[in-house]
């Protein structure tokens, strides 16, 4: 299939830091926004994308809150179409430079 | 030595004709997971199934294992293109538990520990066609690969067979699940390689 690769094979019930989202994102954000800061709508703590556990040995990429471990956000890649949800992402806040 | 050509048409892939378009063939049983593997204690574990109406008919693991069993012999898919040939399960067919159970539902969502959720017609859990699957190879179901129990519903993509179940809501509208909210194809026939929406 095509849903984004991850850069290691990791054991089926590890995960990744959100690192890894980087590449896959990028096809779709201008900005990486593995810096930027996301809210969960489950726990509603926040932090960099970097920190969520990213379980990617699946159909897609599935990226867990760190804290509560609702899902965040997921990523699935078709040959012809990204399909991103964020429902359980409540807001990312992303750094700009200044205008 | 003359050679005769196959031609181009009518070449048998390994796996012949039981290889659906643009899958290969496995000897390995990849394991994949949205999330981490749970951990399920046997004497917590129902499977209960919910109608339109809300009544609720429940098993405990102890009267799902009592009940009749029996031990299909399956092809798997797995929509990232894997399938493996002649898996053996043990389970209780979904006709068994359905049978006393009232309800005009046309649609089912399979609810699984975790919070990942599948839907499919609930034709396609009948006719003997799907189980609640609890022995693979002999062996009690590992749990990376659903255990204490799944659903197995072999003719659809194995994302449909969902992992950990917990219960099956019966619905008189289509609900789509985890990964068909997410892109992936409602229905799922690997033979007409459904892999997408719009495929």
């Amino acid at each position: 299939m095509n849903a984004p690769s991850s850069p290691a094979s990791p054991a089926p019930d590890d995960y990744q830091d959100g690192n890894a989202l980087a590449g896959p994102l990028a096809e779709v954000f201008a900005v990486d926004v593995t810096a930027a800061v996301g809210t969960c709508a489950g726990c509603r703590r926040n932090g960099p994308l970097a920190r969520l556990r990213l379980y990617g040995h699946a159909p897609g990429l599935v990226a867990r809150c760190p804290d509560c471990g609702q899902v965040m956000m997921r990523l699935v890649r078709s040959p012809t179409e990204a399909w991103l949800d964020l429902h359980g992402t409540l807001s990312l806040r992303i750094a700009l430079p200044e205008v | 030595m003359a050679v005769i050509s196959r031609g181009f048409h009518g070449r048998r892939r390994a796996g012949g004709d039981k290889l659906p378009p643009g899958q290969y063939e496995t000897r390995d049983f990849p394991v994949l997971s949205a999330g981490p593997t749970p951990r399920i204690d046997l004497d917590s574990w129902t499977f209960t199934v919910t109608t339109e109406a809300g009544a609720a008919h429940a098993w405990s693991w102890r009267e799902m294992t009592a009940l009749p069993s029996e031990q299909p012999v399956v092809d798997l898919h797995c929509v990232t293109k894997w399938s493996k040939f002649g898996t053996r399960w043990r389970g209780v067919s979904l006709d068994l538990l359905l049978a006393d159970v009232e309800s005009a539902a046309e649609f089912a969502l399979v609810r699984s520990r975790g919070g990942y959720t599948t839907n499919l017609p609930l034709e396609d859990l009948l006719d003997g066609k799907a189980w609640i699957a609890f022995e693979y190879e002999g062996e009690e179901l590992a749990p990376q690969h659903g255990g204490p129990a799944r659903l197995l519903v072999p003719h659809l993509y194995l994302w449909k067979s969902a992992k950990w179940v917990e219960g099956i809501d019966l619905l008189l509208d289509d609900e789509p699940g985890f990964w068909e909210t997410a892109g992936y194809n409602n229905y799922g026939d690997p033979w007409r390689e459904q892999r997408y929406q719009g495929d």
